[in-house]
């Protein structure tokens, strides 16, 4: 059978089980569309190209699937850029199809012609040129599985408008070429006997828990092995949501922003187990002095995350569930009575960190943006999908919003994306239809993917932004009135528009709260309604988060409320 | 920690923008090249690069670990010591005064050299062996006047077993 080779993309889509695409038309992807309408695949137009890749990004996480999006040549593929390099430092799945003007006129300088192979390779996974339609659907399988294999990522394939038009005699891609990187490794079975026999004697032993534990499904492995041994649990930005935010033995998110007990348990623990992480420098401080008391074993699918940052005693390469499962299998019954003492000992101090120094804020009659999260959590009973903006909104959805589930805190952690919330909420909405999907925002970074708004509302997807407005750039305006003598250079003169009127503008709910006693009522509102709505609460401008670590100090030295 | 000389040999698809993966790596994280050496196998699929650069062991070990993460890289291995065959070329164009010539060919023979371009004021010596003797041929033909320089780097490969 003849096919031409927007049929083939087509067809090589529906094979991978990609049920929607986030894209945006242009001249050099018009064939690819032209095919499109006659698909069962379901395409979402957003508004701005990145918008397109973080969407993806947001369903990908939100359902544990690669994320797909289609964009044109130059702009349209430029635009993607920051949405590609966000997927990569989470290690999100997608594939990313740009239009490329005909092959013939590639390096002419031609009209919306750009090297995005070039421009994309430090910060895809790989990235491909098709050449000839030949190329096309063996390509097109092998950037699927790169991108979901191993540590998964972003994959770019860029497709000239003359190999989307040709025509060829299909026949299915056999077998994909064999790549040493792509292959999973399995866990080393002597390492695996090491580290259970380190679980088995420690005194003080602590989980760390990252992104990579999300990614491999291992939350369920993780639990029982946390619970089953009662070992306390932190996460990082990227892990929360990998252990019950609610479990009485998580201690919270650790480093910068970390609790107290979280911070405090890594600088005493003898035995960290990090599980899925890479050791950024917002979780460690000052390197030399993280979990300097500890044993350190380091699982990962990455052997590059492995010693890179930190130095490790026992390395542990391969996929995080499977580790853990096989962990689970090892560990004898519980250690004997001694040890025991221990650990009650371990876990009673544990305790009391946490009753000394909880998170907490002043309330002075403002709304405090850890009120709103707080409430937010209780009405959502910690069951909602939270994506996030960056900065302080960011921090205080992570340190108030007790995620409870894997899939169900979508944030752009490594990159720190402002924008990424409310098109990646429209992502995870489209992928969890019955889910409560809320973004919390702050009034600057709603403000950079703002125009995603009329993609909510044309295709009716009941996304909730809770945006913290304080009216300046938080977390900014923080560092310089902690370090920088309270010179506030361009954080606080920036103008807002009213972000009720502007949903009305969009066809959706707008609400405000200027008191306290008015959060509770706005968000009862704004979660009942049945369309998108932006929820805007003014808040004290002045408020910092807290704990802090200062840059490069070590984590046990916090800036407390 | 002092840092130390290392080569290694990979091979790779022989691909468009292979090269510049490869190199892209080095300059993105900030890695050194010292020479890089590449040209395509036997199999016209493959080709082989040879990187040597100078770095502290923990980094030289990442480097390691980031190339084998490149897709495009199948095989990677280090070529330092003994159980290696290592060799440089370099051309050499060297300003000759005729009464210096005789001198200057006994110098080339010593090296294991050969001319490969002479004129009246000039040769080009073509001179290859292990680094460390392609370096000691330059030392011994500075005085003379190096006009123009070129060297490959190091290639290698791991001896067979006898």
């Amino acid at each position: 059978m003849e096919l031409t080779g927007a049929q083939i993309l087509l067809r090589i889509l529906e094979e991978e089980s990609v049920d929607t695409l986030f894209g945006y038309p242009g001249g050099a992807v018009i064939d690819i569309y032209d095919e499109l309408a006659r698909s069962p695949i379901r395409h979402i137009l957003v508004r701005h190209e990145q918008a397109a890749v973080h969407a993806a990004d947001g369903y990908a996480r939100a359902r544990g699937r690669v994320g797909v999006c289609l964009v044109t040549s130059g702009p349209g593929a430029t635009n993607t850029v920051t949405g590609i390099a966000s997927a990569y430092a989470d290690s999100i799945p997608l594939v990313v199809l740009t239009g490329q003007v005909p092959t013939h006129l590639i390096g002419n300088d031609a009209f919306q012609e750009v090297d995005i192979v070039g421009i994309t390779r430090p910060c895809t996974k790989h990235n491909y040129l098709v050449s000839s339609i030949e190329q096309l659907a063996p390509i097109l399988k092998e950037a699927f599985h790169l991108a979901r294999s191993g540590r998964p990522g972003p994959v770019l394939v860029d497709i000239p408008k003359n190999v989307q038009s040709a025509r060829i005699r299909f026949r299915p891609p056999g077998a994909l070429r064999s790549r040493p990187y792509a292959t999973t490794p399995e866990p080393h079975a002597g390492q695996l006997r090491a580290v259970a026999r380190l679980i088995g004697s420690a005194r003080r032993p602590l989980i760390f828990a990252g992104g990579g534990v999300i990614r491999s499904g291992a939350s369920e492995a993780l639990t029982q092995l946390a619970r089953r041994f009662r070992i306390p649990v932190t996460a990082s930005l990227m892990g929360l949501g990998a252990f019950p935010g609610d479990d009485p033995l998580f201690l919270g998110m650790l480093g910068m922003h970390g609790t107290y007990a979280a911070n405090m348990s890594t600088g005493a623990c003898d035995l960290l187990l990090a599980v899925g992480v890479r050791f950024d420098d917002r979780v460690t401080g000052k390197t030399d002095a993280f979990a300097a008391q500890a044993t350190i074993v380091h699982i990962d699918i990455d052997p590059t995350s492995i010693r890179k940052n930190v130095p490790v005693r026992v390395p542990l390469v391969g996929d995080c569930r499977e580790s853990l499962e096989r962990l689970n299998g090892l560990l004898a019954d519980p250690p004997g009575e001694e040890l025991e003492s221990s650990r009650r000992q371990w876990l009673a101090q544990i305790e009391e960190w946490k009753a000394q120094r909880p998170l907490c804020y002043r309330s002075d009659g403002t709304i405090k943006p850890q009120q709103v999260v707080e409430e937010l959590y209780e009405l959502t009973r910690g069951e909602a999908i939270i994506t996030t903006e960056v900065g302080q909104n960011q921090m205080w959805a992570a340190q108030f919003y007790r995620v409870r589930r894997p899939g169900h805190f979508i944030t752009s952690g490594g990159l720190g994306t402002m924008g990424f919330g409310l098109p990646a909420a429209i992502g995870a909405q489209i992928a969890c239809p019955e889910k409560t999907v809320v973004d919390i925002a702050g009034d600057g970074s709603i403000q950079m993917n703002i125009q995603e708004m009329a993609t909510a509302v044309q295709y009716r997807l009941p996304v909730k932004i809770v945006i913290l407005n304080n009216g300046c750039l938080g977390m900014v305006r923080q560092w310089q009135e902690l370090f920088y003598g309270g010179r506030y250079s361009a954080t606080c003169d920036n103008t807002a528009p009213d972000f009720v009127k502007l949903a009305e503008a969009y066809g959706a709910l707008g609400l405000r709260a200027e008191r306290p006693e008015e959060v509770r009522p706005v968000l009862e509102r704004g979660l009942a309604h049945v369309g998108p709505a932006i929820l805007d609460f003014r808040v004290t401008p002045e408020e910092c988060v807290y704990p802090m670590v200062p840059a490069g100090a070590p984590i046990t030295e916090m800036l407390l409320v | 920690m002092k840092p130390q000389k290392h080569i290694m040999t990979m091979l790779v698809d022989n691909e468009p923008g292979v090269v510049s993966r490869v190199a892209g790596l080095f300059s993105g994280k900030g890695f050194n090249i010292e020479s890089i050496c590449g040209s395509p196998t036997h199999n016209p699929e493959v080709s082989r690069i040879t990187i040597v650069t100078r770095a502290d062991p923990p980094v030289i070990e990442q480097i390691e670990k980031q190339l084998r993460k490149l897709v495009n890289v199948l095989k990677l291995r280090s070529l330092n010591g003994p159980h290696c065959v290592r060799r440089e070329l370099a051309l050499v164009c060297i300003a000759v005064k005729p009464e210096q010539r005789a001198e200057v060919l006994r110098i080339v023979d010593l090296l294991g050299g050969r001319v490969a371009d002479a004129g009246l004021s000039h040769l080009i010596v073509e001179v290859s062996g292990e680094q460390e003797e392609v370096q000691t041929a330059i030392h011994l033909l500075e005085p003379y006047g190096i006009k123009k320089l070129a060297r490959t780097g190091p290639i290698g490969l791991i001896r067979e077993p006898k």
